[in-house]
């Protein structure tokens, strides 16, 4: 839209027209207080807090819903304005409790802002205050009917924002009040509650302290915590959230969970496991000493010393006598890039075995293959919220993937998106999609075939007893769109998936995605935790720069099952596991791992670390720091929030297993001043090989890293080696998302039949794999759910 | 035929339902006029007809709750057989309003949004129900009665007691 000109306060402003007033001078710098309006939801003047005076204008407008104009003189503060919001703010204050200082919000709410600023504290009434006492709406939303101010903020989050609806007005004038959808008399136990997907967004949008979160209501102030936004340890959309984080006698505890400062890829969203799920950390349940198995089989505390001690000698031993093939390695979907990169290549180079392999939860492997040759066609988390079209291949983002779906849903309600699903099951964003196709089980295959311009096998495609035509009208709807998003769940996978991306990889405007289930199961993937792919898909068949460096054996390794299987047949000498628990997730015999010795990186005594004969206690995502890789390819940077005494980094453990090993740390982890001095000279007395990464380090201006410790220095290792992984440094360390699209480069891909070994973890919004069982509010919140489900059929047999 | 399955209404009201929603132009319209008469027919908006209207309309249930909840002439309780709403607005008050309702208030027994234990009365002070002309005035269900004074409204009582008076819906 052209701009149009116009003056607030004297100032000259520009703004395309069509622009409100109030986003105007926000741009500008100028403040207009508000409380009912918040950016990206529908307006509602109710608040009266934002009036200014218009010249040629009656009376004073409300600049949140006033378009700016050709010409248009404001004026924002004036002696009438100040005494229009103080007199709004009286009203506010009617019934308010002003009990700040017990409320939660003290110190970060909008109405004492505003009160402070207009001096409204001093009321005109008389008749005493209206006054409800709180409510317990769900495990983690409270409701203080008095605190509130009636902005409608949360009303609208939960309706147009989270398509959820579960928050309502009713009564009338000075007794209205937010209702939650199950009223009391329709309670098992007479008092009103949520029916919802428990997101808390209508805490986080709510300006004063009338909706409260109940992991963190009355714990503490804003100002007595410090704040650090890190990655959500969760789904695989790779949320930011800030944590809030308290001094305790053994370490710091995590007090909070937000999004407070809505930098992260996500902006305003947070769902209820990136809000609450963090309470793990906190856990009594931990093991925070390091436990060895003795000759009578019980496990016993020892020192950290003994521990890796014992675990470097073992390995070693077993190394040398049984060989490395004998060895396997479990890396985790919640480790760091770094921490899945160090273990790859501590497991290939000291360990000397390519027997490694993670949970995979999609099918990565296939995803890169097939955008091999490639550039630009891999979408970012960043392109959901803006393409005009939305193409979505199984998965069920709402429950899975939150932010996707929010962001999903943003750009229908503020773009005007076009989103298309085909779907075996009826998935709840159906309802924001503008064709559904539902397709019968088992269908994906012959969805492919049909993307593909092959009709033969509609007949599997469509829902029996449905016109065939429907799908056919699907596709030509789909191809008449010149720019889509092809986002994948992570149940296509091998060859369907193949099928699905290179058909539309030959159109223009095509990008893709592919969903997966945990913070970094993307990133394990990227960074070679496969017992046949180096980091960054690089086949290790290959003669690649990877497999050089590494100097490597180049037969494939055995993946997750033929561990397990090896174990069984006693050819496995030891086991590995870096935070994951493959005894569970593989349903794996806890005889078969009798003869093998086991060392776990655990937070809990999982039942993988139940058979352990080492465990040592593990930080998690939250107390160490790095980098992660959400499922789109966004890398983000991780920050140490919480702290827990005697436990350590998953990377700080493998460098130290790694040196009691007696492997050369400088050839692991690149530090100090490199390896050789001379540059690449080949003559001379300090003749030999270069030390490529002391070259790329003095190429890039980087300085080398000063401790094996420092996560950062194999990120520059990453950063060097790994295909795709050229990072903004910049970027990184200000704490935004960069987009990175790892594909091994075409000529080294091989069309091998590679064994499917994905398995979708289908977390919803109250699981998150083992992790999310150490969650008391995750557990909650399943038990409410569960009671929800139990009332309403009650209610229905009724 | 009603288009909802084991409707909580008459069949006649059910039809009456179907049609309302087809009049206007978005179907959430029908709302308030379904919530009327679903009142008139039960006595009160139980939460059984929420459900239904919810269904009937295709809005959340928290939704007709929401306007419900708005509107004070609307019950979620039963009242009793005859629903006496005394005016207490300007030209009823100033005609003796206040008198006539303490005068119910006082010969019922019960006080505002109450019913007699017998289950004939129930008692509303309501704002002005348009009879200003003839104030004060009381409306029992859809019935006027102005120009009261105490002994007329202990006549009316009688009256609808014995079974006489008129029951309009």
């Amino acid at each position: 839209m052209p701009d149009v000109t116009f003056t607030v306060d004297g100032n000259k402003l520009t703004a395309p027209a069509g622009t409100l007033l109030i986003e105007a001078c926000k741009s500008a710098g100028i403040e207009i207080p508000a409380f009912c309006y918040y950016p990206g939801l529908s307006l509602q003047a109710a608040c009266r807090m934002c009036v200014v005076r218009i010249e040629k204008m009656p009376k004073l407008q409300t600049a949140c819903t006033t378009p700016v104009a050709e010409g248009m003189v404001v004026q924002t503060e004036t002696p009438e304005i100040a005494q229009a919001r103080k007199a709004t703010l009286q009203l506010l204050l009617g019934n308010h409790p002003l009990d700040c200082p017990v409320c939660d919000a003290g110190g970060e709410c909008e109405l004492q802002d505003m009160t402070f600023k207009y001096g409204a504290a001093d009321s005109f009434y008389a008749e005493p205050k209206n006054h409800r006492e709180e409510q317990k709406w769900s495990p983690v939303v409270y409701f203080d009917r008095p605190r509130c101010i009636l902005c409608y903020r949360c009303v609208r989050m939960c309706g147009e924002g989270m398509d959820v609806f579960a928050l309502g007005i009713q009564n009338r004038g000075s007794s209205s009040v937010i209702a939650p959808n199950v009223p009391a008399q329709m309670s098992p136990d007479d008092l009103a509650h949520v029916d919802c997907e428990q997101c808390g967004m209508c805490i986080d949008a709510c300006p004063v302290g009338a909706l409260t979160s109940g992991t963190y209501r009355y714990k503490t102030r804003p100002w007595e915590m410090n704040h650090v936004a890190t990655v959500c340890t969760h789904c695989g959309d790779g949320c930011k959230t800030t944590l809030g984080v308290r001094s305790t006698s053994d370490g710091a505890e995590i007090v909070r969970g937000d999004n407070r400062d809505k930098s992260g890829i996500n902006g305003d969203f947070l769902c209820n496991k990136g809000r609450y799920a963090f309470d793990f950390a906190n856990s009594p349940d931990r093991i925070t000493q390091p436990l060895v198995r003795n000759s009578s089989g019980v496990l016993l505390p020892v020192s950290w010393e003994q521990a890796l001690e014992h675990v470097g000698k073992k390995l070693r031993e077993l190394r040398d006598t049984r060989g490395g093939k004998s060895i396997g390695v479990v890396g985790g979907n919640r480790l760091t890039n770094e921490e899945a990169y160090l273990l790859q290549k501590f497991a290939r180079t000291v360990l000397q075995t390519n027997n490694i392999d993670h949970h995979r939860t999609a099918d990565y492997v296939s995803f890169a293959q097939a955008l091999a040759g490639t550039t630009g066609k891999a979408a970012s988390q960043r392109d959901i919220e803006k393409s005009p079209a939305i193409f979505i291949i199984g998965g069920d983002p709402t429950n899975q993937n939150p932010l996707t779906a929010w962001n999903l849903r943003s750009n229908v309600r503020l773009n005007k998106a076009r989103i298309y699903i085909a779907n075996t099951e009826e998935i709840k964003l159906r309802r924001n999609a503008k064709a559904f196709l539902h397709v019968a089980p088992f269908g994906y295959s012959a969805l492919a075939d049909l993307m593909s311009g092959d009709d033969s096998t509609l007949e599997s495609l469509v829902q029996p007893g449905t016109n065939k035509q429907v799908a056919l009208d699907f596709r030509a709807a789909l191809r008449a769109e010149e720019e889509v998003v092809v986002l994948i769940g992570s149940e296509l996978r091998g060859g369907d998936l193949k099928k699905v991306i290179e058909f539309g990889t030959k159109l223009p405007g095509r990008k893709f995605a592919l969903l997966s289930d945990y913070v970094n199961s993307r990133g394990a993937a990227d960074m070679g935790l496969l017992p046949d792919m180096l980091p960054g898909y690089t086949p290790i068949t290959a003669g690649s720069n990877l497999a050089t460096e590494y100097n490597i054996a180049t037969e494939p390794g055995l993946d997750m099952l033929e561990i397990f299987d090896a174990a069984g047949k006693g050819e496995l000498s030891a086991l590995y596991v870096v935070g994951a628990n493959p005894v569970a997730r593989f349903g794996v015999d806890p005889a078969a791992l009798r003869n093998t010795f086991v060392v776990v990186q655990e937070m809990f005594l999982t039942e993988t670390a139940a058979l352990a004969d080492v465990i040592l206690p593990a930080a998690n995502l939250y107390e160490k720091s790095g980098s992660v890789t959400n499922s789109y390819g966004d890398l983000q940077q991780v920050n140490k929030a919480g702290d827990r005494a005697g436990v350590r980094t998953d990377f700080e453990m493998i460098v130290r297993i790694a040196d009691k090993m007696g492997a050369n740390m400088r050839a692991l982890v690149p530090f100090g001043k490199g390896l050789h001095a001379d540059m690449g000279q080949t003559r001379g007395a300090q003749s030999g090989e270069a030390d490529r990464h002391a070259v790329w380090l003095t190429a890039n201006n980087l300085e080398p890293r000063l401790s094996p410790f420092d996560p950062m220095a194999i990120l520059d290792e990453i950063n060097r080696l790994v295909p795709g992984y050229s990072l903004l440094r910049l970027q990184l360390l200000s704490g935004n998302d960069q987009h990175l699209s790892p594909a091994a480069p075409s000529d080294l891909v091989q069309i091998t039949n590679r064994r499917d070994l994905v398995l979708p973890a289908n977390d919803g919004l109250f699981t998150s794999g083992t992790l999310g069982r150490y969650s008391a509010m995750l557990a909650d919140l399943q038990q409410n759910a569960a009671s929800r489900t139990a009332a309403a059929e009650q209610t229905a047999a009724d | 035929m009603s288009t909802i399955a084991n409707t909580i209404f008459s069949p006649e009201m059910a039809a009456r339902f179907d049609k309302l929603v087809t009049i206007y132009p978005v179907r959430r319209s029908a709302l308030v006029p379904m919530l009327l008469y679903a009142q008139d027919d039960l006595g009160y908006v139980s939460d059984a007809a929420v459900a239904e209207i919810a269904l009937r309309i295709e809005i959340l249930e928290l939704d007709v709750r929401n306007v419900l909840s708005y509107y004070s002439m609307l019950r979620t309780k039963p009242a009793g057989k005859y629903n006496v709403q005394v005016c207490t607005n300007i030209s009823c008050m100033l005609r003796g309003g206040y008198e006539i309702l303490d005068h119910c208030k006082h010969k019922l027994g019960i006080g505002h949004k109450e019913v007699t234990p017998d289950g004939v009365f129930s008692l509303e002070e309501v704002e002005c129900i348009g009879a200003c002309c003839w104030a004060p005035a009381m409306q029992i269900n859809y019935d006027f009665h102005d120009d009261l004074t105490p002994e007329k409204v202990d006549v009316l009582f009688q009256m609808y007691k014995d079974g006489q008076g008129k029951d309009v819906k």
